[in-house]
């Protein structure tokens, strides 16, 4: 097994012994949307017009939920410099911390989104592309909040910082991910958006280990 | 570049600059503001409304100006470790948030009248907006730490991904207002523009450069003037 | 005087063109100001400590000279 895998194994068997915390988030998600439709009222065309762009803002919250103790516990102990002292280059280890964050939050949430669509009445031709965006778009939001989670560690108010600095950069993420769907329902292609999904992931798959590195080693130092 | 590093020699430049950015930016903002105000025509569609325009457009051009500043200065900072330049960044971004305030702002108040609403969500002001978010961000994060050269290197870093970022989320959002609105929308300032109209805009955006160039050299100077009481400070704490 | 007054009414625009320069003026006068605060009162710290910034004196006060007049101009 690569140092990668084991360090992708070892926080997932983290997040496993607390399995609460994976739940909390997609409470969380499901607790959040709830609230729309008790705010706006129960008008079942409005509720599934609205439907992608609240499932999409919903996940985005939800994702931070988790960021700010990514590294932080790792930080603490002082595992963090070890890690940076390891044969595996830094940026592989923020790509091995943002494959676990979404493993064990981008993916919940991929799973719960048809379950809030079938509370928005969304029409069921969009369900498919919900799930095609959601997986498609999940992974840059983890990524873009593991760059975060580094940049802020050691903070003062890490947790209130986190937000201020992710959201905005989550935001073509966000506008693409629930064009596709909104195209899908409209019976349009939604070929476009996919595309663009999947190349705002590629790009945060390079930029963000990067970036995310760079943080971590200003920390470390 | 590395001469400029020997904070006496940048105060002494300071110093003999000042004078004269703060003079010539006086003379072109009141040359601009004289040429805005009187000698410009009012737009044919636009009526007098179109005067904000000068006072519109030097802001939002400054608020992406400043952040290329920043962003720049920040990888001067993160590849040649370069003191000022860190400081150059500390001291640009409040300045690039105040001209994203008034780029939205203005832009309020122009749409206002020619819209009808104040606040539509047309691609350019939501563009501004997000902008106007990143500034907070990096300003945020640069006090954030309780060691400066902490929160000195964590803002380089987000200001360089920030700068990466800006093409993309303003591409996003292009498509997006594709996506929700007719195109008819009146755009602000649009791209033919007459002559009577340029050189007053040319002037105003002349005038703010040199204003913050004369800010930024005010303020630089004082965060070195900072520093420097901050380490005298720790010598005296040391010495006890 | 009617000149003045149609020329503070912006055909009808002076409630929105108005504040948009005033808004801008206060901003950017609001910055100087606070800037140029806080580089007199780090200066006079610095003297206090008999640090006095090399080049200080002479071209210091043509700089916030030239500040107050633009503060005056926008």
């Amino acid at each position: 097994m690569s140092a990668f895998a084991r360090l992708v194994a070892r926080d997932l068997r983290l997040a496993l012994r607390q399995r609460a915390d994976a739940g909390m988030v997609v409470l969380f998600f499901v607790l959040t949307a709830a609230l729309f439709p008790l705010a706006v009222g129960p008008e079942p065309n409005l509720l599934a017009r609205m439907a992608p762009g609240i499932i999409w803002v919903t996940a985005l919250l939800a994702v931070l939920l988790s960021l700010e103790r990514l590294f932080l516990a790792d930080y603490e102990d002082g595992s963090l410099e070890l890690l940076a002292l390891a044969p595996l280059p830094l940026e592989a280890t923020v790509l091995a911390k943002a494959l676990a964050h979404w493993l064990t939050t981008g993916l919940p949430l991929v799973v719960a989104g048809p379950l809030l669509a079938l509370l928005y009445n969304m029409d069921a031709a969009g369900l498919p592309m919900l799930v095609l965006a959601m997986a498609l778009g999940s992974p840059s939001l983890s990524l873009i909040g593991a760059f975060g989670a580094a940049l802020t560690l050691g903070a003062r108010r890490g947790g209130v910082l986190i937000p201020l600095l992710v959201l905005p950069l989550n935001i073509p993420v966000l506008i693409f991910g629930v064009a596709a769907i909104d195209a899908a329902l409209a019976g349009l292609s939604p070929r476009p958006h996919l595309l663009f999904l999947g190349a705002l992931f590629l790009v945060t798959l390079v930029t963000a280990p990067l970036a995310g590195a760079a943080a971590l080693r200003q920390a470390l130092e | 570049m590395h001469r400029f590093a020997n904070p006496g020699r940048f105060l002494r430049l300071a110093n003999t600059l000042l004078p004269w950015c703060a003079g010539l930016a006086a003379v072109s903002i009141a040359l601009g503001l004289y040429l805005a105000l009187f000698v410009a025509p009012p737009d044919y569609q636009q009526g007098e409304s179109v005067r904000i325009m000068y006072v519109h457009v030097p802001a939002a051009w400054m608020a992406l100006f400043v952040y290329t500043a920043v962003a720049a200065a920040s990888a001067v900072a993160l590849i040649w470790r370069h003191p000022l330049a860190d400081l150059v960044a500390k001291a640009s971004s409040p300045v690039g948030a105040s001209f994203t305030f008034l780029a939205l702002v203005t832009g309020s108040l122009w749409g206002k009248p020619m819209w009808g609403t104040w606040w539509v969500w047309d691609a350019r002001l939501t563009s501004m907006l997000v902008l106007f978010f990143l500034y907070l961000g990096h300003m945020a994060i640069m006090n954030a730490f309780e060691d400066p050269a902490r929160g000195f290197r964590a803002a380089a870093v987000l200001a360089l991904v920030g700068f990466v970022n800006v093409p993309i989320i303003h591409f996003s959002v292009e498509w997006w207002s594709t996506l929700h609105q007719p195109s008819s929308v009146l755009r602000l300032g649009g791209p033919a523009i007459h002559a009577s109209m340029l050189w007053p805009l040319l002037v105003m955006m002349l005038g703010f450069k040199l204003y913050y160039v004369s800010l930024l050299l005010v303020r630089v100077k004082a965060e070195l003037l900072a520093a420097r009481l901050r380490a005298r400070a720790y010598a005296a704490l040391d010495a006890s | 005087m009617e000149q003045v007054r149609s020329f503070l009414a912006m055909g009808g625009y002076g409630a929105f063109v108005w504040p948009a320069f005033g808004v801008t003026a206060l901003v950017m006068g609001w910055l100087l100001a606070t800037s140029l605060r806080r580089l007199r009162g780090l200066e006079r710290a610095l003297a206090e400590h008999g640090l006095i910034p090399p080049g200080g004196g002479g071209a210091r006060r043509g700089g916030t000279q030239g500040g107050g007049a633009k503060e005056a101009a926008s």
